[in-house]
């Protein structure tokens, strides 16, 4: 890998050029006004409309830089129409694993300006920034050029015709030359899965080089990814979370299609088969999440998946299973709510709906990832907590985690542990909701003698007999909040990194751009510690004293409008001070440098007078 | 005492008589309700096919029917309104050893859960559904159901509801329901045989059981003078049992209906590749 990209020809310079001084040569530049301390990445967006093979084009750059030692990460985002709509690519690649989008693209490669100005909110083009377009491509919509960004009008129409190859291979090499990636790799990335003859492949491969010749000419200060030793993943949240599904033992999922949560089910569903379980597609999300519960009282472990309209519908299974106590896990993968909402964008807004949706004291556990590739770990565990707690797991992911490809370490995931406690044939007066010590009592498999016992819904007693009175009421609700309560998490509650007076408490895909944020901030004398939930619900309360010692204010950033996750926290954690929020509502991403000016300028106020 | 007791385990020799399918939970049921027949037709059902109670789950919804499955020895599950068949087909998919039957009525499994009832029948997972019909909502106190006749007075619909009622047999045979009956609750014997029937048949089984409801509509008990075997005898001709199902009077009893079509066949299989293999599809 070391060795095919240094065999690339490259820049005299092995530096990356610095925003101090800028070179003539330079095609873009990295300045931004926190260059000095942002992690030194590239931004590349691929955009067109639908068809013109922009994915493609984002999932060989993706391929290619983790062919050759770089890290990165691209994220998808497409037009309402289900096909033909406008459609980009971004691409975001380093010398170190990355988990948020940049502030800002160097590059902006429109292989059409078809509907592409609906990006400009997503597509930020650096001053010294580049765009790459066709010379035949119309007018460059103002809201591009307006950044000052360089303009290079290439004929890509013209020479994707002349060779007859496809436009995006061009937009492949060019976005590869100008990353600095070899043709090596770029070539091995679209070798990998290429269904055409061998024909075909090499007018395509001239089409590459091409594309890299012209970038070279035209913008030669390519950009230099230092490469990585290391066994590398590439893998996206969703795919992450169907492989730590069936890592934490789940073997049978029951789902309806929804966006974006599709990915983990077709994920899924040949994988389960190949782990000897099965998928079944539901008429509605009413029908899977209560066919989870039937299989997991069956005594197989049990998930679905899905976004928040699912989620809604399945309230009432969830209740279901935290009265009967019947493992199963939702993953929710969140997207602009409320209602259909924004189906194909990000927002971290179904969290309150998670922590307290439902009717009744019905404790729950609430996980969310810490990033792209922590999906899969995650969702294992929730698995395991399922199981062992016997209890309704919800892992909110996202959008952005869900349909996102990162290149990851490949990680050190934990042995599948911690099973559900079942009951022995013929158990002398087997009590199906027994009050144990732990809340957690045995349950009985259908299919073993002796200890037969009918699941419900309905308050009961400890036998499962159903019961109104007071008594039996107060314990089956001591019993399942205890469980919940008293179960040793250890310490994969939260990832705590830092240790300063200042702590910013997040979740889920909003930790990338705070972590990001946090180093920054750090680089400019502003030390912040990040405390990433993993375990929202229920929450630790001795384990978040102890995480927030020392800590004089705190700050919870989080994407969603209402500050969910603040006044969650406020209501069942005792946070120092007065505690800040940054919320912002999707569909466009955090950004670093914005959660980095909120910290800078949180630091430098002066703590209101209580 | 175990509240929830059941006869203690038998020598495998020894056949199961009805009374090892049932518990010592008293029904809360209202005297002289239809249902308590149905128990004991399930109960003889069970015997007939000789599965040991632990083998077999009674999956319910809400509603008075719903409440049986506790009162039977064998695995229960009482769910929420509606999703009886959704958690049996849960059940059945992923533990094809056990045998699955669920129990509705006609509020819980044509209204709330209609949806359910259509894709069960296209579905023929290998499951048995009862739905005791009263025409009423019972454990509410007296609401029309799905089925209850257009003009039958309440206090919700007063001069009733002017909606057409159900047919709930016909939806199961357009919808691909492979084993269609009635049954009436009065008749237990023939009840308990056309359930384990319903039982032995591959795929889905519909039985709809006349059920009467001696408290809201006690012109029900009638229901013994009007019910008669089904002249003929059922066919796999899901038309022509659409035909006479539609020009019967509604008290024809039997199996109507006994098709030939493939059960599901998803389910769990052996395992074909390690953790370790998946894991080579992330790797670069």
């Amino acid at each position: 890998m070391d060795a095919s990209l240094t065999s690339e020809a490259r820049p005299q310079s092995a530096a990356p050029p610095t925003p101090s001084t800028p070179q003539k040569t330079q095609a873009f530049s990295a300045g931004t006004p926190t260059a000095s301390t942002a992690l030194e990445s590239i931004s590349i967006a691929i955009a067109g409309s639908g068809g013109s093979g922009v994915m493609s084009a984002g999932n060989w750059l993706l391929e290619a830089a983790a062919r050759s030692g770089a890290y990165g990460l691209m994220v998808k985002t497409m037009g309402p129409q289900i096909r033909g709509g406008e459609a980009a690519a971004l691409v975001r690649l380093a010398s170190s694993q990355l988990e948020s989008l940049d502030d800002s693209f160097d590059v902006l490669l429109a292989i059409d300006w078809q509907n592409v100005h609906r990006f400009a909110d997503e597509i930020p083009v650096k001053p010294g920034g580049l765009l790459v377009c066709d010379v035949d491509g119309g007018e460059i919509p103002e809201v591009f050029t307006r950044s000052g960004a360089r303009v290079l009008s290439l004929p890509l129409k013209k020479m994707a015709k002349a060779s007859g190859s496809w436009i995006n291979m061009l937009a492949l090499g060019i976005t590869g030359a100008l990353a600095g990636l070899p043709v090596e790799a770029l070539e091995q990335a679209v070798r990998t899965g290429w269904t055409r003859g061998e024909e075909a492949l090499q007018t395509n491969f001239r089409a590459l080089r091409e594309g890299m010749a012209a970038a070279r000419e035209h913008a030669p200060q390519a950009r230099r990814i230092d490469p990585q030793q290391g066994k590398r993943w590439l893998v996206s949240g969703n795919e992450g979370a169907g492989y730590g599904a069936i890592r934490g033992g789940v073997r049978f999922v029951a789902a309806y299609p929804i966006t974006p949560a599709t990915e983990v089910l077709e994920w899924l569903a040949p994988a389960l088969v190949e782990a000897g379980g099965s998928l079944l597609q539901a008429e509605d999300e009413l029908a899977s999440i209560n066919m989870i519960i039937g299989s997991s009282f069956g005594g197989v472990p049990s998930l679905t998946a899905t976004a928040g309209p699912g989620l809604s519908l399945m309230t009432e299974g969830l209740g279901l299973a935290v009265a009967a106590e019947v493992p199963i896990v939702v993953i929710d993968v969140m997207r602009g709510g409320p209602s259909t909402g924004i189906p194909a964008k990000s927002e971290q807004s179904d969290l309150s709906f998670a922590v307290g949706g439902l009717h009744g004291d019905a404790p729950r556990l609430v996980l969310a990832p810490s990033s792209i590739s922590d999906c899969i770990e995650t969702t294992q565990w929730a698995v395991e907590l399922a199981e062992t707690l016997q209890s309704p797991a919800l892992v909110l992911s996202d959008q952005f985690m869900g349909q996102s490809r990162a290149i990851v370490d490949a990680p050190q995931l934990p042995e599948p542990k911690g099973k559900r406690l079942v009951a022995e044939a013929n158990t002398p007066n087997y009590k199906r909701y027994g009050d144990t010590p732990s809340g957690v009592s045995p349950m009985a498999i259908p299919g073993t003698p002796g200890n037969t016992y009918t699941a419900d819904g309905l308050e009961h007693s400890e036998t499962g007999v159903p019961s109104s009175q007071a008594a039996d009421h107060a314990r089956q609700l001591d019993k399942r909040a205890r469980k919940l309560m008293r179960h040793d998490y250890g310490n994969r509650w939260a990832d705590i990194e830092g240790d300063g007076p200042l702590a910013v408490i997040t979740f889920g895909s909003a930790a990338g751009p705070v972590r990001e944020a946090a180093r920054r901030a750090a680089a400019e004398g502003v030390d912040v510690r990040t405390i990433v939930l993993r375990l929202i619900a229920p929450l630790q309360p001795a384990a978040m004293a102890k995480a927030l010692e020392g800590v004089q204010r705190v700050m919870v950033v989080e994407q969603n409008h209402e500050g969910q996750l603040l006044r969650y926290l406020r209501g069942v954690a005792d946070l120092p001070g007065r505690p800040a929020g940054f919320h912002r509502p999707g569909p466009l991403p955090l950004r670093p440098a914005d959660i980095c000016t909120a910290l800078r300028e949180w630091a430098q106020a002066k703590e209101e007078t209580k | 005492m175990n509240d929830m007791c059941h006869p203690p385990g038998l020598a495998a020799a020894e056949p199961f008589t009805p009374l090892h399918y049932k518990s010592a939970t008293k029904p809360i049921w209202c005297p002289g309700c239809g249902d308590y027949t149905v128990l004991n037709a399930v109960t003889k059902a069970l015997a007939l096919v000789q599965r040991p109670p632990h083998e077999v789950a009674v999956v319910s919804g809400i509603g008075c029917s719903s409440r049986i499955p506790a009162y039977t020895s064998c695995y229960g599950f009482h769910g929420v309104h509606g999703r009886s068949l959704a958690a049996a087909t849960g059940l059945k998919v992923a533990r094809p050893d056990l045998t699955v039957l669920v129990a509705s009525g006609d509020g819980d499994g044509y209204s709330i859960g209609g949806n359910h009832f259509l894709h069960a029948c296209r579905r023929n997972v290998d499951l048995t559904y009862i739905v005791m019909d009263n025409h009423v909502y019972g454990m509410t106190k007296g609401q029309a159901s799905p089925t209850t006749e257009p003009d039958w007075d309440s206090k919700l619909s007063p001069g009733g509801t002017g909606v057409r009622s159900f047919h709930p047999l016909v939806i199961a045979l357009a919808a691909g329901a492979n084993f269609v009956a009635r049954a009436f609750a009065g008749d237990q014997n023939t009840t308990a045989d056309i359930i384990a029937a319903g039982i032995r048949h591959p795929g889905f089984s519909f039985i709809e059981i006349l059920s009467p409801c001696v408290t809201f509509r006690p012109e029900q008990k009638e229901w013994k003078n009007l019910t008669h075997p089904a002249p003929v005898g059922p066919t796999d001709d899901a038309a022509r049992a659409a035909k006479r199902i539609m020009t019967d009077d509604g008290f024809n009893i039997g199996v109507l209906y006994a098709g030939h079509r493939a059960p599901y066949s998803g389910g769990p299989g052996a395992p074909t590749r390690s953790l370790q293999e998946m894991e080579s599809a992330f790797a670069l």
